[in-house]
């Protein structure tokens, strides 16, 4: 039985198609899911892909938190489902409490779409296991809500616990604290991050590099070893 | 306060109306009684004279835009042409693309960031409402001098406003332009591009027809937005006329500024795809300037019946509307759509799955009439026609200003030019760092541009190209161009010249150019000047197209950008889009493989008039633009395309503003790798300049394009050239970390970098 | 019907750009003498029946975890005459 992973769709969700075009990619399949759904429709894994669900209307991430297959995806992400948030995903998750934090207007106030390199510092969650802490990838990063944030006692936790799975390089495109582009809870089944992998899974569109091919690559790894 | 209906005016027919307020000239409102047979009604009043309004009705620019048909080349692409909501065109493999450029010049200077939101948010409706995925967006934008303190207001409102709103409509914003020139200070050009795809057999027509169909509107709820306009009828001069068309009496005058909800549009789009592909709808209309008004009349105009309206029964947002505001509000995200009666449910529960509010306000007649009731009463009985397609049409007098030739007398060949190297490497640099010429990544990378997985080439390319079939490698590519400085010089001319650059730019990552869109911005009609400079760019316009065999397709007029007597530089824009078999073999603009040879196509002459050189060595302008050649273009294209298409060329970059010395600073930084470049000689073909560095690298001669061969390809590139007659000069070999012109000056990449892309920041912060 | 207010503020030790930008303007616009600049949401609750504790107690929870994110933000709750 092919692995099944499942891209959430809200109101407002942009990045849905990529998503499930980069999971088809890596070779898995890719099952559409509505913030409607009652069920998971058996999916093994769930991305939750960028946007601006609800319109960002209230904060990013606010309203679709309390959607109806929210509900099913909190309880499964306690239980272990994998989870991937990607930029609107990420924000989504840690209004969720998922993931600890939150996402603030960027410092320089402007949207911003540009190539940005990331140093994977934990290649041992769901979603990261094929690439190697310490690699440097180029993946898109756009948003006008990216700046992480978290009280300093969170920060150092996370950083003790080894959960800051991604870093800026070279530079901190929107003030980020710590330099973080993504965490990861405890377990490492859910991860969130701002920048885009689905948007580098193919060498002639996007970035015109593949480095995001690796976070769909490694949740098929896992899903097959298990 | 009694309600104007048809009754009430058949009545009193002696009744004052503000026609004068509205716009009306007095032989349009004597035509509206002849049609009428009465006094219009206030609210037959209202759409009339928004609808024969410059903007809705082309009366003045009708009359030239009709060459786009009369002198359309023979094109079997074209599968919808002008007067639909944009032209459709054939790209193979069963898939039609459309698009079309729109103005939304005047609200963008007023409220930046909502004038140019809702530029975006007009024009992809307008791509919709044919049926298709709105795919890309893209802005050419003119603001006032970078440095002026009002430009400081409004473009930062206008990019913002244009990611506001795009980036959450999930479209990728693939070019554009950003051009500036105090000739645009007060009257910034605001024109943005959309593009879409569907399959053939998807195409839908704004049109209303079948008896007992009924009609649905879609969307936001209607507000006071945008009627600025037509609240005279509710003022008090109409009030102590003693009528009251509008019931509301002495309120505050609305808000003229319509506000744009990305969200709510975003929802519009993936609710209006699932009807189509359910295909529940026998025409739709998209709702956009003049609102309701234009929705109705030119749905049931286009129709083979007549339309009959509730009013009452559309959603407000504001209870407190009058019939008149209803009819005219520019309530954003509304669209309008005619549905058989057995569809409706299904329609409706789309509608619902989408949370977006959908009500039946009417339904087609056997009549010939438009009528709208408001609470059971007529208010409107008009021949929808005489409203929407039969408005007045103006032989508008024009003369060819008298300052025109002393203008192109001032010749730009007596400007003091740079005489050694060191002077040369100190005018490129202040080029390149000059804000027209500079990076403009502080405007694009505001834009997303990765949205949908497709961009194959986006910003700073020559064209944006994107993938539309994900099998099969087919794409399309888009570029639009517009140069006011050499319109002002010479309008015919300089229209060729803008097509020409988009069609080069389009040719150049190896898309073959099919069609054409225009967004023709210029002063007001009134004044002879600004309308033969329109007269010329339409002349010159349609001539090029039927030289390039590319048809006009649909597009835009934007007059009275002008500040009392002081108009803008006569301005088309003009958009090409071309067709790519397969995106795989999409030529880029990078130099990025060393040792690969740079050569240059076509000639170069000594061509300054309205070049960017002498704007920014010498605040000049005047003499000639450069000539143009159009079956050269056609020949270079094809060079281009094969090239591409073959493998012989690696990069290519088209030769504009800035000339050779700025496509290769762009080309290099792009790809980060250096160029060694040796002038030619007098003893090549490349043209009377051949020998004169400056006049090789500054010159603005069209027709050129530079590329980069690999060694293998030379011989067959060269072969390719020389049996088809294109000039085609070695000039240089990718090399290095710097642009080295041989016996004339060496800048590092790092220094023109840092010029190239500091700029912008700089003066935006 | 009344009128209920809920104020929601970033936490005073979270860096508010766009409260920044405004701060820095004022001068630009002649308008001295302020000294910081924090920018916030209100929102207006129309209540249907009366604000009694229990209608308090529930636009309380519904701020806490909906208006505002506690992880950022704090709030005030006020009832209007």
């Amino acid at each position: 039985m092919s692995t099944r992973i499942g891209v959430v769709t809200f109101p407002g969700t942009l990045d849905d198609r990529d998503a499930l075009r980069a999971v088809r990619i890596a070779g898995a399949e890719p099952v559409s899911l509505w913030h409607r759904d009652k069920s998971l429709k058996q999916v093994d894994a769930v991305v939750l892909p960028g946007g601006f669900s609800y319109g960002d209307y209230l904060r990013a991430g606010a309203i679709s938190r309390f959607s109806p297959i929210m509900e099913l995806i909190i309880a499964g992400a306690k239980e272990g489902l994998p989870v991937l948030g990607i930029c609107n995903g990420f924000q989504v998750l840690t209004e969720s409490h998922l993931l600890p934090g939150a996402m603030l207007r960027n410092n320089h106030l402007h949207f911003i779409c540009r190539d940005q390199k990331l140093r994977v510092e934990n290649a041992n969650t769901a979603w990261t296991c094929d690439y190697t802490a310490g690699d440097e990838i180029s993946i898109p990063l756009k948003n006008i809500d990216g700046r992480y944030t978290a009280d300093e006692r969170t920060l150092d936790q996370l950083e003790a616990e080894g959960r800051v799975a991604f870093r800026y390089v070279g530079m901190n495109p929107n003030g980020s604290l710590r330099d973080i582009a993504g965490i990861t809870n405890e377990a490492g089944n859910v991860v969130g991050l701002m920048p885009h992998p689905e948007h580098a899974v193919e060498p002639l569109v996007g970035t015109g590099r593949t480095d995001g091919l690796g976070f769909f690559t490694s949740i098929l790894k896992r899903l097959i070893s298990a | 306060m009694t309600l104007d209906t048809v009754k009430h005016a058949e009545q009193t027919p002696d009744t004052p109306l503000p026609w004068a307020e509205l716009g009306l000239k007095p032989d349009e409102y004597e035509r509206i009684v002849e049609i009428l047979g009465r006094r219009p009604t206030g609210a037959e009043l209202a759409m009339y004279s928004v609808m024969w309004s410059e903007h809705c009705s082309y009366k003045s620019s009708k009359v030239h835009l009709k060459q786009f048909g009369e002198k359309a080349p023979q094109s079997d692409a074209m599968l919808v042409g002008i007067g639909e909501n944009a032209g459709v065109v054939d790209v193979g493999q069963g898939y039609a693309v459309t698009f079309k450029v729109e103005s939304h010049n005047h609200p963008s200077y007023v409220e930046p960031y909502q004038g140019a939101a809702t530029g975006v948010g007009g024009i992809v409706r307008d791509i919709l409402a044919m049926g298709a995925r709105p795919v890309a967006v893209m802005d050419p934008l003119r603001f006032g001098a970078a440095d002026h303190p009002d430009t400081k207001r409004v473009l930062p409102g206008v990019v913002a406003g244009i990611g506001g709103y795009g980036n959450c409509l999930g479209l990728p914003n693939i070019g554009g332009e950003v051009v500036f020139d105090s000739c645009y200070q007060g009257n910034p050009l605001v024109n943005a591009l959309c593009v879409g795809v569907m399959k053939h057999e998807d195409i839908h027509l704004a049109k209303a027809s079948g008896t007992g169909n009924k009609v649905i509107l879609y969307g936001a709820r209607t507000g006071g937005d945008g009627i600025g306009g037509v609240s005279v009828l509710a003022s008090e001069t109409f009030e102590a006329a003693g009528d009251s068309a509008s019931g509301r009496g002495k309120t505050a005058k609305r808000p003229a500024v319509q506000v744009g909800d990305p969200f709510q549009e975003k929802l519009l789009i993936e609710c209006t795809l699932e009807i189509f592909r359910e295909k529940l709808v026998v025409g739709i209309q998209d709702l956009g300037g003049a609102g309701l008004s234009c929705a109705t009349s030119e749905l049931a105009s286009a129709g083979s019946g007549g339309m009959r309206v509730e009013l009452d029964t559309v959603p407000l947002r504001d209870a407190t509307l009058s019939p008149e505001e209803i009819l005219m509000s520019e309530s954003q995200e509304r669209m309008c759509a005619v549905v058989e009666p057995q569809h409706v449910n299904r329609f409706m529960e789309i509608c619902e799955k989408w949370d977006v509010i959908a009500t039946v306000i009417g339904e087609v007649t056997d009549g010939d009439r438009l009528e709208i009731f408001w609470h059971g009463e007529q208010i409107v009985d008009v021949p929808p026609r005489t409203v929407a397609h039969e408005g007045p049409v103006y032989q508008r007098p024009y003369a060819r200003p008298e300052w025109q030739d002393t203008l192109q007398a001032d010749d730009a060949a007596k400007l003091p030019r740079p005489a050694s190297g060191d002077e040369l490497r100190a005018a490129v640099l202040r080029l390149i760092g000059s804000p027209n010429q500079a990076s403009k990544a502080w405007v694009t990378d505001q834009y997303d541009r990765f949205v949908l997985g497709n961009t194959v080439l986006s910003q700073p390319e020559d064209a944006g190209l994107i993938r539309i079939d994900e099998e099969s490698g087919l794409g399309v590519a888009v570029a639009t161009d517009g140069n006011g400085r050499y319109a002002k010089l010479d309008p015919y001319t300089g229209a060729q010249l803008a097509l020409a650059e988009a069609y080069r730019n389009v040719a150049a990552t190896g898309a073959r150019p099919l069609a054409v869109t225009d967004c023709l911005n210029f002063g007001s009609p009134e004044d002879p000047s600004a309308m033969w400079q329109f007269a010329e760019a339409c002349r010159g316009l349609a001539d090029g197209c039927l030289a390039l065999g590319t048809p006009v397709t649909g597009g835009n007029v934007s007059f009275y950008n002008q500040t009392g007597d002081v108009a803008i530089h006569p301005t088309p824009v003009v958009g090409v889009l071309g067709v790519i078999d397969d995106v795989t073999r999409r030529t880029p603009i990078a130099f990025a493989e060393e040792g690969q040879l740079i050569y240059l196509l076509g000639e170069t002459r000594e061509e300054f008039g309205g070049s960017a050189w002498s704007q920014v060595e010498h605040d000049h302008l005047g003499g000639l633009p450069p000539a143009v050649d159009l079956e050269r273009e056609k020949l270079l294209a094809e060079i281009l395309i094969a090239g591409s298409r073959d493998g012989m060329i690696d990069a290519a970059h088209d030769l504009s503003d800035g000339g050779l010395v700025q496509a290769l600073v762009e080309s290099c930084l792009k790809g980060g790798k250096g160029a060694r470049i040796v002038i030619p000689d007098t003893a090549s073909d490349s043209g009377s300049a051949a020998g004169d560095p400056f006049v090789t690298l500054f010159s603005e001669s069209a027709g050129r394009a530079v590329v980069a061969v690999p060694r293998s390809e030379e011989l067959r590139f060269t072969d390719m050239c020389g049996a088809r007659g294109l000039p085609a000069t070695r000039i240089g070999v990718i090399d290095g970390d710097a642009l080295a012109v041989q016996g004339e000056f060496t800048i590092p990449l790092d220094e023109l970098r840092e010029v190239f892309e500091g700029a912008l920041p700089a003066l935006l912060g | 019907m009344a009128r209920v207010v809920v104020d929601v503020m970033l936490k005073p030790e979270i860096l508010d750009p766009q409260g920044q930008a405004v701060q820095r303007a004022l001068p630009r616009l002649g308008f001295d003498g302020i000294s910081g600049v924090r920018q916030g949401k209100r929102f207006e609750l129309e209540v249907e029946g009366p604000v009694d504790e229990a209608a308090l107690t529930r636009i309380h929870t519904m701020a806490e975890t909906f208006l505002a994110n506690t992880v950022i933000e704090d709030f005030i709750v006020k009832v209007e005459s």
